[in-house]
């Protein structure tokens, strides 16, 4: 038996906002890698 | 298909439990203000270091310190929440709260200590990032799940895990340690019990109704008051020592010498207070100047050792 639940709208809020704070984090980790990366390869770190 | 709607005039125990924390109760989670004193603390570590580092390598070092601190508080606060929820000081807290469920703040903790250990390692140096670990395993297990609980010097050796990030910003440019990044972890080191005991004798029925051993709990007041002042005065001629070393010049020694005089003369203020005093206006007092104090120790060591690279390469000149 298959069980759906129908959050509530303080429950959406909060789900939205976590997933927009985790996408910042997983965007600037992909800046931080590339960055780094870039100074690693170029001899300047 | 079974629907269960949380809309519908549900009893709380029939509604799925589903989470209401937002980024901000995440983030509350990483004791920002704490996490303040280990950015400035870490940051004045690698600029005083000998060498150089990549600018941005640096910024990341720092950022890495301050998420590994801020995952170690996320374990404190997942660990303490039974405590948390009875003391005023605490009750606010996320978990306490019931804003955040104490597994998503484990997992939080856990999965923060892992990234920040590891993109340490792998973009500055293993050594640093050993320590980093060290720190908070030291905050997360020794201090909070052992020391806290169990006896009344919790504060003076779990203190350490405050006391690293200097030599941790230290080691991302070394990668080493040395006598002075020995003395700037001294320094923090003492200055914590002063520090932190002002703050538990205005606040020493909180840590007893919940049986925490704070020294004034299991010691007394008198006892604390002697401590206070012994570790106010060795806190303040350790401060000094960085201009003996040749770290920084003697202008850095006059200064810390004489906000450690301050730092005394709060703490002889406190020791003068009658056992018993309501107010604790002098504990409040020590406590409002130990933090003022620990920032202008180490801004003071930053400007002077910038001050003497200055004067060393602009000197000639003149």
């Amino acid at each position: 038996m298959i069980e759906t639940i129908k959050p509530t709208e303080a429950q959406k809020k909060s789900r939205r906002g976590r997933n927009v704070a985790l996408g910042v984090v997983l965007a600037a980790l992909v800046a931080l890698f590339y960055v780094v990366t870039i100074i690693k390869l170029g001899g300047m770190g | 298909m079974v629907t269960i709607d949380n809309h519908a005039d549900l009893r709380a125990e029939e509604q799925v439990r589903l989470s209401e924390a937002g980024a901000r109760d995440f983030f509350e989670l990483l004791k920002p203000r704490v996490m303040s004193l280990v950015v400035f603390t870490a940051f004045a570590g690698l600029l005083l270091a000998p060498g150089s580092i990549n600018p941005v390598i640096g910024a990341i070092a720092i950022l890495c310190i301050a998420v590994g601190a801020g995952a170690s508080g996320a374990l404190n606060m997942w660990y303490d929440a039974d405590i948390d929820a009875v003391m005023t000081r605490t009750a606010r807290r996320p978990i306490p709260a019931g804003r955040i469920r104490p597994e998503e703040a484990l997992a939080f903790g856990l999965t923060l200590s892992t990234f920040s250990v590891a993109i340490l390692g792998l973009v500055v140096n293993w050594f640093a990032a050993g320590l980093l670990a060290f720190t908070i395993f030291f905050y997360a297990v020794v201090y909070t799940m052992w020391l806290k609980r169990s006896t009344p010097q919790n504060i003076v050796i779990g203190g350490a895990s405050g006391a690293f990030p200097p030599m941790i910003g230290w080691a991302c440019v070394t990668g080493g340690v040395s006598l002075d990044s020995v003395v700037l972890f001294l320094i923090i080191f003492l200055w914590t019990p002063a520090h932190f005991w002002a703050l538990a004798l205005f606040k020493m029925r909180d840590y007893g109704s919940v049986g925490i051993p704070m020294m004034p709990n299991v010691a007394g007041e008198r006892a604390t008051k002697h401590q206070i002042v012994a570790y106010a005065v060795l806190t303040a001629a350790v401060a000094v020592v960085p201009a003996m070393t040749g770290l920084v010049g003697w202008g850095y020694g006059l200064f810390a010498a004489a906000l450690g005089a301050v730092f005394i003369v709060c703490s002889i203020a406190v020791w003068r207070m009658p056992d018993g005093d309501q107010k604790m206006i002098a504990a409040k007092r020590m406590f409002a100047y130990s933090v003022l104090y620990l920032f202008a120790i180490f801004s003071a060591l930053i400007a002077s050792h910038y001050a003497e690279l200055l004067v060393g390469r602009f000197g000639g000149m003149l």
